[in-house]
């Protein structure tokens, strides 16, 4: 067994004494998870970000990256309440840019393309049952009308394909997450253990 | 030749699409100036912030809430950050402790601001602290690991998970669960609701954590966008029955064109 793999096990068991109670073996786990993730963060931020965008191309001679250097440096003005509204400007930049980036990639990917696959010949039961679980499922997530009367059956036929994506969803999901358990015990009693050959 | 050089012609459905949700906002706003004024049905979930936070204060535990591990550019993570706005206010009025450990740095420092603004408007500055809204890490499981650690630590009676979630989102339920705290969840990552429908005490689904900030404030523009997107969703349906009828009694088909 390598040093690697012992503490791999070792820092397993720790993380899984959660189960039992909150305790300072975990407590150790999480604070070096936490730690070591941060710090392999920031490396990835400098050596992927602030090197090839910023300083390679200035460098090169790109002097443009002037402007986004001057908006990363605003942002680190949170450090001192005098210099804290400057920190807004990058802030609210970030905010609309991404919003106004991701309206249009939005339309085309959750409703064009879903309304696309959704007009199809009502000419099987399958397509008839998909158009009517779209219609009512939207008709439930309307907001300026109580779910009353033959609009609140609609909204119930909704509720009802809601739940059944639902069901399905955590029978599948659970399944994935039985399989990482697999691979964690697999760890414990092979590499860490030698029980299984 | 069908297709500008500054427009594409498979943009041209994203424009059409975005043109009638700015005249939908539009409308609205026109209406809203003539005096109209709007409302949406009851949530439930929304409407148990202010009775988790109650109970809270009651029992003199924090309230915790989490943004999961959504990037600001997230439209669950805006709204999330709408809904925090009103927590922060009412958690500031009543003198109960906010936490909300975070997974992004730069949704931490907009969070950050949104709950100092919140304390200020509910005329207590000095509910923010700064040392209660910060980011951990991005690594998802770190954070995880982090977010639950403190939640045992804390035993909260309120914990709310409002944003965008993933593998963590059963962990961190779980957790909240075991600490007795009455839970309300509202994502639109539709694979991890089912996991909040079973942990939770109330769960928003997908778009109704957009409608959670309006029904919580009360703010007519919210509450009117709201609106405008109902009137969009009629729009939709429509459109799926034209086109679902024409490609079933003519050779027309519409899908192809979007």
């Amino acid at each position: 067994m390598t040093a690697g793999n012992f503490a791999a096990a070792i820092l397993t068991l720790a993380i899984f004494s959660f189960l039992y109670r909150e305790n300072p073996f975990f407590r150790l786990a999480e604070h070096l998870l936490v730690g070591l993730s941060a710090g392999y963060f920031t490396v990835i931020a400098v050596q992927g970000t602030l090197v090839p965008k910023v300083l390679e191309p200035l460098q090169a001679g790109d002097w443009w990256v002037v402007v986004p250097f001057i908006l990363i440096i605003l942002i680190l003005g949170r450090l001192t309440e005098k210099t804290r509204p400057a920190s807004r400007i990058p802030l609210a930049l970030i905010i609309g840019a991404g919003a106004g980036v991701a309206v249009p990639a939005l339309l085309q990917a959750r409703i064009l393309v879903q309304l696309s696959a959704t007009m199809k010949p009502l000419n099987s039961a399958a397509n008839i049952f998909i158009l009517v679980g779209v219609i009512t499922t939207l008709v439930y997530f309307f907001f300026s009308r109580e779910h009353k009367g033959w609009w609140g059956k609609l909204a119930t036929i909704g509720t009802w394909y809601l739940m059944i994506f639902f069901g399905a969803t955590f029978g599948n999901t659970v399944m994935s997450r039985i399989s990482l358990l697999i691979g964690r015990l697999e760890f414990l009693f092979g590499d860490f253990l030698g029980l299984i050959k | 030749m069908n297709t500008l050089i500054w427009l594409p012609a498979e943009k041209i459905p994203v424009l059409i699409a975005f043109l009638c949700v700015a005249a939908a906002l539009l409308g609205v706003f026109l209406l809203k100036r003539k005096g109209k004024s709007f409302k949406i049905r009851a949530l439930p979930g929304a409407s148990a912030i202010e009775e988790a936070i109650g109970r809270a204060t009651e029992m003199g535990k924090p309230v915790f809430f989490t943004s999961g591990t959504g990037e600001i550019d997230r439209m669950a993570t805006l709204a999330a950050l709408s809904v925090l706005g009103e927590v922060a206010y009412k958690t500031a009025q009543y003198g109960t402790p906010l936490f909300y450990p975070n997974n992004d740095p730069v949704v931490a420092t907009v969070a950050q601001e949104v709950v100092s603004e919140a304390a200020s408007k509910a005329g207590h500055p000095e509910a923010y602290k700064p040392e209660n809204v910060f980011f951990v890490t991005k690594s998802q499981f770190g954070y995880t690991a982090h977010a639950s650690g403190l939640m045992e630590r804390l035993k909260p009676a309120a914990t709310l998970y409002f944003g965008t979630f993933e593998g963590e989102s059963l962990i961190l339920a779980e957790t909240g669960f075991a600490q007795g705290a009455i839970q309300i969840a509202a994502t639109d990552s539709t694979i991890q609701l089912a996991f909040f429908l079973v942990a939770c005490d109330y769960t928003l689904i997908g778009e109704e954590l957009f409608a959670a900030g309006g029904s919580l404030s009360g703010d007519q523009e919210v509450l009117g966008s709201i609106v405008a997107q109902d009137w969009l969703k009629a729009a939709v349906i429509l459109l799926l029955l034209v086109g679902a009828i024409l490609a079933t009694f003519t050779t027309f088909n519409l899908a192809s064109r979007l």
